[in-house]
């Protein structure tokens, strides 16, 4: 009996190993911009390239100058984004109007480029209700911070359009930290036996604050998680943008033709800290690690493409820097032009009707606020 | 008008509502084909189909999450959790999501979810089924709890809670379910939230109280009458907000008054209650108010409930310390 047990283990062990094999990296583009899986290629027209590359520049100068204010104290919560360019503005590129974004707080880039505009962003991060409210028609929830949520919730707004009819998807997008935990099984395992459209993005910055990927789980890949909610899973080069692109580009088709859910995990990395609240990554992080992944930047290759096939130029390239600047001071200068925030407006958004308890201290607050 | 239990006033408000409105979901674990774990679902899916009335994976969390995002498609979901000693589960969601969605998204998104879900000791379930855990969801700004104790006001309540736009929390007492009938009328008709009924008129004592504690509530007041003490019962049915006018005036006529529930006497809604009326009523007072609840201990291993819940009988030892301070 026991030389039985112990075959049967070695089997599961083989199977374990066969499985894993299973989730090769997706690459298009690899380091030195080349094309290395033609087939794969994505169909994108001349000017939909030069678009993404500019909401990449524009997205890593957002990110400086964000840093920036943050230390002026111009802003407050704000999570670097840095390195992930190609994880999260190609994968909104792969998007359409009609699809809801549920962000984790990184991803405030993606509900930008899908219509927030930025001096909301910018309110967001101060902490001003303002900043979350979404203009009618931008189809996108304010930035989650409790990491898991977004995906059960994900899988309830892809079960609305479903039932709707709607051919549209639901995307969500957490870290390599918060596929541990059991909302994010939850959300692809209701989305799976929903058959539901949408898209769960895991992009793996190798890093959970100071916790590195390892820690989190010993499967080899996010992406085989998938297999426990028997949906398919994705590994891609999160540091480039065409296979991130077709990646999702293929996930919505799949989602819209009813076929359910698909769990994309993008190997990225965040050069900055995972926040500008005293966060130091020298701390957990060698400096070899550094320079390995600065090599991968998913700007670096995709200008190479660009320029091989005529497509970008420097000047190009500096009109979206000065453009970026230009808007990112208009828009900070709109915030800071946002009325303060008074407990009356705060009592306001608690209920459609006010209760009577609520309605006292709103009386309560409007006589202090009229002093 | 029909004679029916609270479980079949419940099912006939779903019922109503799925008719009504066809933004309404109902789901839960084994609320589908099989009409749910106490039957208040029965026949809904046949009538309304699997697209209206769905069984889920057995996930709290998940369900809560299913809420939100459906939610946030325009729809208005009724989700059951199975037992609300369950409800841990699924906490982020209720008090860390739904509760807050119209506040953090300045108004741009709701949550109109009611959550049904039974509780309640008495019928000797096993751990985790009866607890009394409204106190927790009491204190969450964002949500309303609705808590009936009578087929009429569940009904009622139930229509009132599933239209509402904010998130409601609906608790439905296992004790009650079908312990007694009564007409109940067979068209639509809603109770509003946040108004307690008097029960019972009286001009000596005011007992406040909610769930199944109305009724012992009303044993012992009538025990109390043999004794010519005249008690006035107040059954809040919705707990947060609850209705601290009604309260108030009633004890501007009695000058007493005692709270009385089930959960235990750390937990629950009594605190909150005494603070306002002392808050407010305070020179009326005759006496301090007293509260009626259970020990301080984790709820009773079921063999043990019946020297652990309370009855009419401390309802009406702890109402003679006050009549008689």
């Amino acid at each position: 009996m026991a030389s039985k047990t112990k075959t049967t283990l070695a089997d599961s062990v083989k199977q374990l190993e066969k499985i894993e094999n299973q989730f090769e990296t997706l690459q298009i583009l690899n380091e030195e911009g080349e094309v290395v899986n033609e087939a794969a290629m994505p169909d994108l027209s001349d000017e939909q390239l030069q678009e993404l590359m500019k909401r990449m520049v524009y997205t890593r100068i957002l990110d400086q100058r964000s840093i920036s204010l943050n230390r002026q104290g111009r802003l407050g919560f704000y999570a670097p984004t840095a390195g992930q360019e190609a994880s999260q503005l190609a994968s909104q590129f792969a998007l359409e109007k009609e699809d809801f974004i549920l962000p984790g707080y990184r991803d405030v880039p993606q509900i930008i480029w899908h219509g927030l505009p930025l001096y909301q962003a910018f309110l967001f991060s101060r902490g001003h209700f303002h900043g979350n409210q979404i203009p009618e028609g931008v189809n996108v929830i304010s930035p989650q911070i409790i990491i898991g949520a977004q995906y059960i919730q994900a899988a309830g707004v892809a079960l609305g359009m479903k039932k709707r009819g709607a051919k549209s998807v639901a995307i969500t997008y957490t870290g390599d930290g918060g596929s541990s935990q059991g909302d994010f099984y939850e959300g692809i395992n209701f989305a799976g036996a929903y058959k539901a459209p949408a898209i769960f993005i895991v992009q793996n910055n190798r890093f959970a604050i100071s916790t590195p990927v390892e820690k989190q789980t010993s499967a080899k890949t996010i992406a085989q998680k998938a297999v426990a909610a028997g949906i398919p899973g994705i590994q891609v080069d999160g540091m480039d943008p065409l296979a991130v692109y077709a990646a999702v580009r293929e996930a919505r088709e799949r989602a819209v033709n009813g076929e359910g859910p698909t769990l994309i995990e993008t190997l990225t990395y965040r050069y900055g800290p995972h926040t500008m609240a005293g966060d130091d990554p020298t701390r957990y992080r060698t400096a070899d690690l550094d320079n390995e992944w600065e090599k991968k930047d998913p700007l670096v290759r995709f200008r190479k493409f660009l320029e091989t096939k005529g497509l970008w130029n420097e000047d190009m390239e500096n009109e979206v820097i000065e453009r970026a600047k230009e808007e990112i001071k208009d828009a900070i200068k709109k915030a800071d032009e946002q009325p303060k925030q008074k407990v009356t407006d705060l009592i306001s958004f608690m209920y459609e009707e006010m209760p009577n308890h609520l309605e006292e201290q709103y009386e309560i607050y409007k006589e202090k606020e009229s002093k | 008008m029909a004679q029916m239990t609270m479980i079949q006033a419940i099912t006939d408000a779903l019922r109503t509502e799925l008719r009504n409105d066809p933004n309404v979901l109902v789901f839960g674990e084994d609320v589908g084909v099989n009409g749910g774990v106490f039957r208040a679902t029965e026949g809904l899916q046949k009538e309304f189909s699997e697209d209206r009335v769905f069984d889920t994976p057995l996930a709290e969390s998940g369900i809560g999450g299913l809420a939100i995002g459906l939610a946030l498609q325009g729809y208005r979901p009724v989700p059951e959790i199975q037992f609300f000693g369950f409800v841990y589960e699924v906490m982020d969601a209720i008090s860390g999501q739904m509760a807050r969605m119209r506040y953090r998204s300045g108004g741009r998104y709701s949550s109109p979810v009611t959550i049904r879900s039974p509780f309640g000791g008495g019928v000797h379930t096993p751990e985790m089924h009866a607890d009394s855990l409204e106190g927790l969801m009491a204190q969450q700004p964002g949500l309303k709890v609705v808590i009936p104790s009578t087929p009429y006001d569940a009904k009622g309540l139930l229509i009132s809670a599933i239209r509402d736009n904010d998130p409601v929390i609906f608790l439905e007492h296992m004790k009650l379910y079908r312990s007694f009938r009564q007409e109940v009328p067979e068209e639509e008709y809603t109770i509003p939230l946040g108004k307690a009924e008097v029960k019972r008129e009286g001009k000596d004592l005011t007992i406040v109280t909610y769930g199944a504690m109305v009724h012992e509530s009303l044993k012992a007041a009538e025990e109390l009458e043999k004794e010519g003490h005249s008690v006035e019962v107040i059954d809040l049915r919705t707990v947060m907000p609850f209705d601290i006018e009604t309260i108030v005036a009633s004890i501007e006529k009695t000058g007493r008054a005692i709270v009385v529930q089930e959960a235990q006497k750390q937990a629950g809604m009594a605190s909150q209650i005494v603070a306002e009326i002392n808050d407010r009523a305070i020179l009326n007072l005759e006496a301090p108010v007293l509260r009626v609840a259970a020990p301080d201990t984790v709820f009773p291993f079921s063999q043990a409930e019946t020297v652990w819940l309370p009855n009419y009988k401390d309802v009406i030892e702890t109402a003679k310390k006050v009549l008689t301070f």
